[in-house]
């Protein structure tokens, strides 16, 4: 993996000897952006506006994981993580000219946080109840100071695109290598090449190299597959397994196969106390025996080669093998093993009885997977954990609601068994998670909103999540939520099912492109992609 | 057109047949998944190849037929039978009951129908089985479908009431219910007949419209609906034409009720 790496480090240098400027890239939306607000992105097409005209200070580098500057050449974190200290670049400017300064940073983090414009972005940022101060500081460096500590701080900016303070385009002015050019609603988005960009290849040529982006609104698959054929689109930054053999079929050099994404698919009992279920399902549910023996019941290996065609890995717990630095490598996946998850079913009481498993009152083990309709994979899922589930004596009935039912089952009224979900997961740092782990959270998903935790090992979860989200030491950090990972492993709160690859197709004439499993998976290094001189010829 | 009636006839009783007998016919099971062999083309095992799970297309298609071919009759007849009472009643009466039931039915034509369905299906309990999931489904279906009809019923009764062997057989006696059930509804079997009759196909469409949505049949038990539902991965599925039979049997099928029911011999 190393050498892959460094690989594809030696050509993103090279290329720019190679690359071909001008042309124009196509690829496709599926649905309009909602806003160019950078602040308020929060759905898949807004963001992708942000990432491709956004300047941040510090950038994720989506193939190493590492930080790298960004409109900041450094940067320190320092008073136990409340506060970061910015040195950023002189004599930039905006897309429309309007200088940049410290001045702009200021701007930005005081709109990110002011609670009236409800950023998505800064919820991130808001550890607790107070006031952000900034301070603009000779030499232009910046202080921004947060009420409380928050771990993982710098990582944070890769969201944050910084917006002008006095230009009178207000958020269209950028920083970023692209601005918007052209927005005909519904239909596409234009976008150009900045002119004031300040990032440079190794041979010193102004980056981006590609001179305009269109993005062309198309919800529909099949023709957007069928452009991609037709060479109208460059690539299709997301596909689902069929797509993608669909595509490996045709043309192999195409599909981009990138491995276990980030995103999982899991499945968890109703551990409510106050649930309508009856007392003795509760107790099964509750019972660490029986979630084990559930997931030891369940052939995650079938389920990624049939469900989704191969193209998915079984999951091991909350943390994909993707997430290179928090993945806690000591563990293994669960293994497919009827017999174990048999015996694990007995110590808790549990008997076969002509074929039909009972608990030890006599009732019949029997409960409903409810999952979203219209959802293929899962619905697939669901069905192959009903007939392995069926090899120990549980009966299963699948049941697909529409998503504002079942939203409305697992977060209000608490009326569900099992529930069958995924998890898409865009953060590498554990404190993405903290709202879904700690036990007061109202998506802490099995059993949310607990005034003390009702388990001692929810209870550690608590303590070790806050635990890594005070210190700043990434060893400290790597420790407690390796123990986390321990945790849910042994005690399955979720039961981890399938991490989906990230699939992607590229068409040959986008140089360049590295597809990664960190969003945006194909334009990641968007400053670097060129095309061919013939298609860069013919735009 | 006798021949069209007759090989639509034919065809009904052969599908008919053919899914009654489904227990004897089909080569497995419609729930086992054959895992080494999904999506695979037709062999001397299976006949019309597996689906995305590895199971037996050929035993689904039986059994997904013998669901959507009961019970979508089963439903109809319910709906008929309502439409009848409330239509029936309504169109009997006359005066202000008609005209409030009338405002009723009105209303209830009114309702967004598929969204009905997927809220009162959301409703139910989740732990039926499959079995009961479709019976609930096609009950539903005959609960809700009755409004069209009941207007066409009562505007036929209301003529009806006013006819000269009405008047006759109030001035013999007859009122009230026995007036109704003796004297006006052998004169409505033949709409009734017919709004069955339409019925059948409608109701047929709409589990397989609920089925698209995910919300018709629970799995793993097959109906039209989860069967047509294969054909959303048809361009990306690497036997696909085998997915186009039910399709296929779902249009023979709709088309042969048609042809039935356009015959000049039925009582329309």
């Amino acid at each position: 993996m190393k050498n892959r790496v460094l690989v594809l480090l030696v050509s993103l240098f090279t290329i720019g000897a190679l690359a071909q400027s001008g042309g124009e890239l196509h690829f496709c939306l599926r649905s309009e952006p909602k806003t160019f607000n950078p602040l308020l992105a929060a759905d898949d097409a807004s963001e992708t506006v942000r990432y491709l005209t956004g300047g941040v200070l510090v950038r994720v580098n989506r193939l190493t994981q590492d930080l790298e500057p960004g409109l900041a050449t450094a940067w320190k974190v320092s008073d136990g993580g409340r506060t970061i200290t910015f040195q950023v670049r002189e004599g930039l400017h905006f897309s429309d000219g309007t200088p940049f300064t410290t001045d702009d940073v200021a701007y930005t983090i005081q709109q990110l946080m002011d609670p009236a414009m409800h950023s998505p972005t800064g919820d991130s940022f808001r550890s607790a109840e107070g006031k952000v101060e900034t301070k603009v500081l000779p030499k232009n460096r910046i202080s921004i100071t947060f009420p409380a500590p928050i771990a993982g701080l710098d990582r944070l900016f890769d969201q944050v695109a910084i917006m002008s303070s006095k230009s009178p385009q207000k958020e269209m002015a950028v920083l970023g290598p692209y601005y918007v050019w052209e927005n005909k609603a519904g239909a596409y988005l234009e976008l150009k090449r900045n002119p004031n960009y300040w990032e440079k290849d190794s041979s010193g040529r102004p980056l981006p190299y590609i001179e305009s982006v269109k993005l062309d609104i198309q919800q529909n698959r099949d023709i957007e597959m069928l452009r991609l054929q037709r060479g109208e689109i460059h690539f299709i930054n997301s596909l689902d397994a069929e797509y993608f053999d669909k595509v490996a079929s045709q043309d192999p050099s195409m599909a981009h196969d990138a491995g276990a994404s980030l995103d999982s698919e899991e499945v968890w009992f109703n551990q409510v106390p106050n649930s309508p279920l009856p007392a003795y399902k509760k107790a099964w549910f509750t019972s660490t025996n029986f979630r084990r023996a559930i997931s030891e019941a369940v052939n995650r290996e079938d389920m990624a080669r049939i469900a989704f065609r191969g193209h998915a890995r079984p999951a091991i717990g909350p943390v994909s093998p993707a997430n290179k630095f928090w993945f806690n490598a000591k563990l293994q996946p669960h293994p497919f093993d009827q017999k174990a998850a048999l015996q694990l079913l007995t110590q808790d009481g549990f008997h076969l009885t002509d074929g039909a498993l009972r608990d030890h009152e006599g009732h019949p083990v029997e409960f409903s997977i409810i999952t979203n309709a219209g959802n293929k994979y899962r619905e697939r899922m669901a069905t192959m954990i009903q007939q392995d589930l069926a090899g120990v004596g549980v009966k299963v009935n699948v049941v697909t609601l529409d998503f504002p039912s079942l939203i409305e089952r697992i977060t209000s009224s608490f009326n569900y068994e099992a529930c069958l979900l995924g998890l898409v997961n865009d953060e590498l740092d554990p404190n993405a998670q903290m709202n879904i782990w700690l036990s007061s959270s109202d998506t802490h998903q099995w059993n949310p909103s607990q005034k003390t935790p009702a388990t001692a090992w929810e209870a550690e979860i608590d303590k070790l999540m806050r635990a890594q989200a005070a210190t700043l030491d990434p060893k400290k950090r790597k420790e407690a939520y390796d123990r986390v990972q321990e945790i849910a492993w042994q005690q399955e709160p979720f039961i981890y099912l399938v991490n989906k690859n990230a699939l992607s197709a590229v068409s040959s004439s986008l140089h360049n492109a590295h597809p990664v499993v960190l969003r945006p998976q194909v334009y990641w290094n968007i400053d670097q992609l060129s095309l061919t001189s013939e298609v860069a010829g013919n735009r | 057109m006798k021949w069209a009636r007759a090989t639509a006839i034919a065809f009904l009783l052969l599908v008919s047949a053919a899914c009654l007998l489904a227990n004897f016919i089909a080569p497995a099971s419609y729930a086992h998944q054959f895992r080494e062999l999904p999506n695979a083309a037709p062999s001397r095992q299976h006949w019309l190849g597996t689906d995305d799970l590895g199971r037996d297309r050929f035993s689904r298609v039986l059994y997904g037929t013998r669901v959507s071919l009961l019970l979508a009759p089963a439903a109809a007849l319910l709906s008929s039978l309502l439409a009848a009472l409330i239509g029936g009643v309504a169109g009997f009466a006359g005066g202000w009951l008609e005209r409030c039931v009338m405002a009723g039915t009105d209303l209830f034509l009114s309702l967004p129908w598929l969204f009905l369905l997927i809220t009162v299906r959301s409703l139910l309990p989740l732990n039926a089985s499959p079995l009961v999931s479709v019976l609930i489904t096609f009950a539903l279906l005959g609960c809700l479908g009755w409004a069209g009809a009941a207007r066409v019923i009562c505007a036929d009764t209301r003529v009806l009431a006013q006819s000269d062997f009405v008047l006759l057989a109030r001035a013999s006696g007859s009122s009230g219910f026995r007036l109704l059930w003796r004297h006006l509804m052998p004169n409505l079997k033949p709409i009734l007949f017919a709004q069955f009759w339409i019925s059948v196909p409608v109701f047929i469409l709409t589990e397989a419209n609920l089925g698209i949505l995910g919300l018709g049949v629970a799995e793993p038990m097959p109906s039209w609906g989860s069967l047509l539902r294969e054909l959303e991965s048809f361009s990306t599925t690497p036997n696909p034409s085998w997915q186009l039979v039910p399709l296929v049997l779902f249009i023979l099928v709709v088309s042969s009720f048609h042809l039935v029911l356009t015959k000049e011999e039925l009582p329309v």
